[in-house]
């Protein structure tokens, strides 16, 4: 056999592991390229079904939002909604499938740091996510006029919750410990928020009183700023909608931190 | 072991206490050489892979420390984790990916930049050339256990640790399994590993540690153990009973057992005795031999008694 002998100490210090960090990234996106039918094409068909039943049957009959036309006024809620669930799934399951198969030992095994990991994983739930998102923001152009006025914020508002809720979603596979458990939270209460997170209204279209309801879901805001982006209109405050986005962002980054200070659930 | 190297890996007062309250390590105190083939062997439940798994950072010891290379296994873990590899107990390997995506991977996530004639020539020296488009659960049981000790040296480790590595592989690649083994020894790689069987030690390591209990009862280079407690006998059943050891025979230091039907050689160490020349001595004495017998107690015997003495 021919394996080269090791070399003797090589004094050199790793104090990043990229190639680490992009073995995971590669890895990750791979997996979605393997099912690449799934991660994008059903999305985008999806997206032209809810312009077909929304835009074209619905929202010919309603009154335009603030100068926008019901078909646009939806797509950054669209979107999000598109970001939420799409981080979420792959964070969670990125981590939490290795858990579960036990194939974890090597990443804990590697020289590399929790934050390298992080790092990987997120990064690669955040890329596939704004991905998609950029294919829904393609598909509904085709179907309506969409227009971007501070496209500077759009992006900023996209990569900031494509990584929050990727970090979110890092956390949910860390603590879950069966397959419901990882579903749990994005069904039972990301969705229902976002749904009623005005993705497909305005807020102001609601009795006051729901309207007052709606302040306490924290999505509101994330909406409504990714909203403003597009069309200058807004339900809440721009400044409320980035104080929400980032202190979302720092929260979810604080408890990533703090699971890992403690090797929580992924060593015994 | 030579006192006079620094260890590569060096344990000192390790402890596991898992958070279900099991103790899986008692203070553990262990050195192992540069360049040598360890066995750690013991019961189920002994503490085996928790001892593999602190070391190679899959699992937090509860008190102690490990070096490995001279960096300490927590505060240095990058430098540490870089030179170790590990093929683990359990048989955990992804299943969409292929047997070349997944070595390569290994190898980046351990640091390394890609390297792919290196990684061909593990794949070829490991049997796995033709299967290495071939998505890992096409793959049978022992190949996939190839696939992970391809994974565990794509990084080309100095020290490398085997949980098991044959356990439940059929006679071939078993054999592969040891000239692998020996053919890293020869490069200088640092080998640990666990097994049952007790043959496997017998014929790889250089030193043999056994523990019980989270305990490790014993330390000992393989051959002074097999010459101090491995007892081997020679066994001569009589045609017919005899009364005493006939005093022409004192020169064998023989011993009458089984009521005289028997006369017993126990070999003293390494010397061995002229057999031919016992055998003839006895027929010129008339004495019939229906039978012979040589017996070596195996590592396994060793094992076995030491266990149930320290349990
Ligand atoms: N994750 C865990 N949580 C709680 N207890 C554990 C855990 N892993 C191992 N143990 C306990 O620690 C002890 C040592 O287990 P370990 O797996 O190290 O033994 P082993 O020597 O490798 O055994 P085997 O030969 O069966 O592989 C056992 O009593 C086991 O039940
Ligand atoms: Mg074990």
């Amino acid at each position: 056999m021919s394996f080269p002998s090791p070399r003797a100490g090589s004094g050199k210090r790793l104090d990043f592991n990229h190639h680490g960090v992009w073995a995971i990234y590669r890895f990750e996106i791979a997996r979605a390229l393997r099912t690449l039918v799934q991660t994008l094409v059903t999305p985008a068909i999806t997206t032209s079904l809810y312009f077909v039943v929304f835009g074209a049957a619905i929202g010919s009959r309603l009154d335009s939002l603030g100068g926008v036309g019901y078909g646009a006024f939806i797509v950054p809620g669209l979107m999000m909604l598109a970001i939420f669930s799409e981080s979420m799934s792959n964070a969670s399951f990125g981590i939490f499938f290795p858990k579960f198969t036990g194939t974890i030992y090597e990443v804990l095994s590697a020289p590399i740091s929790y934050v390298e990991i992080v790092i990987a994983y997120v990064g690669a739930a955040a890329t596939k996510s704004i991905v998609l998102g950029l294919t829904i923001l393609a598909t509904a152009s085709l179907f309506v006029p969409v227009h971007i006025l501070h496209p500077g914020w759009m992006i900023a508002f996209l990569l900031v919750n494509a990584v929050t809720f990727s970090l979110f979603g890092f956390i949910l596979g860390l603590w879950a410990t069966g397959w419901e458990q990882l579903q749990l939270i994005p069904m039972l209460v990301v969705t229902p928020l976002t749904f009623l997170g005005g993705a497909f209204y305005s807020i102001s279209m609601l009795p006051p009183a729901w309207q007052t309801v709606s302040l306490f879901n924290p999505i509101v805001y994330l909406i409504s700023g990714f909203r403003w982006s597009f069309y200058g209109t807004a339900d809440v405050r721009v400044g409320l909608s980035l104080a929400f986005t980032l202190g979302f962002f720092a929260a979810c980054l604080g408890v990533v931190a703090l699971i890992f200070k403690t090797g929580y659930r992924l060593k015994n | 072991m030579n006192p006079d190297i620094a260890p590569v890996i060096r344990i000192r007062g390790l402890t596991k206490r898992y958070a279900s309250g099991a103790v899986a390590l008692k203070p553990v105190d262990l050195d192992i050489a540069k360049g040598e083939i360890f066995a750690l062997l013991g019961p189920n439940g002994a503490g085996k892979s928790t001892l593999i798994n602190i070391i190679c950072g899959i699992v937090t010891p509860s008190s102690g420390s490990v070096t490995a290379d001279g960096h300490d296994i927590q505060r240095e873990y990058r430098a540490a984790r870089a030179k170790i590899g590990l093929v683990p107990q359990e048989l955990t390997t992804d299943s969409f990916e292929t047997v070349w995506a997944t070595v390569n991977f290994s190898r980046g996530l351990f640091g390394k930049p890609a390297n792919p004639d290196y990684v061909a020539r593990l794949l070829r020296d490991l049997s796995l050339s033709d299967k290495r488009n071939a998505r890992i659960m096409s793959l049978s049981g022992g190949m996939k256990r190839r696939v992970m000790i391809a994974k565990a040296l794509s990084h080309e480790p100095e020290i490398l640790f085997l949980d098991e590595p044959t356990a439940g592989v059929d006679v071939e690649l078993r054999r592969d399994m040891w000239n692998l083994v020996r053919s890293l020894r020869e490069r200088g790689v640092t080998v640990i590993l666990t097994t049952h069987y007790i043959e496997e030690a017998e014929e790889m390591a250089d030193r043999v540690g056994v523990i019980n209990k989270g305990e490790l009862i014993l330390v000992e280079e393989k051959r002074t153990l097999m010459k101090t407690l491995g007892k081997r006998q020679l066994v001569l059943h009589l045609a017919s009973p005899l009364s005493a050891v006939p005093p022409e025979l004192g020169p064998w230091r023989l011993e009458l057992s089984a009521g005289g039907h028997e006369l017993v050689h126990t070999v003293d160490g390494d010397r061995s005795i002229d057999v031919a020349a016992l055998l003839e001595r006895m027929s010129s004495l008339s004495i019939g031999i229906r039978d012979l017998q040589t017996h070596q107690s195996s590592l396994e015997e060793i094992f076995v008694s030491l266990v149930s003495r320290h349990a």
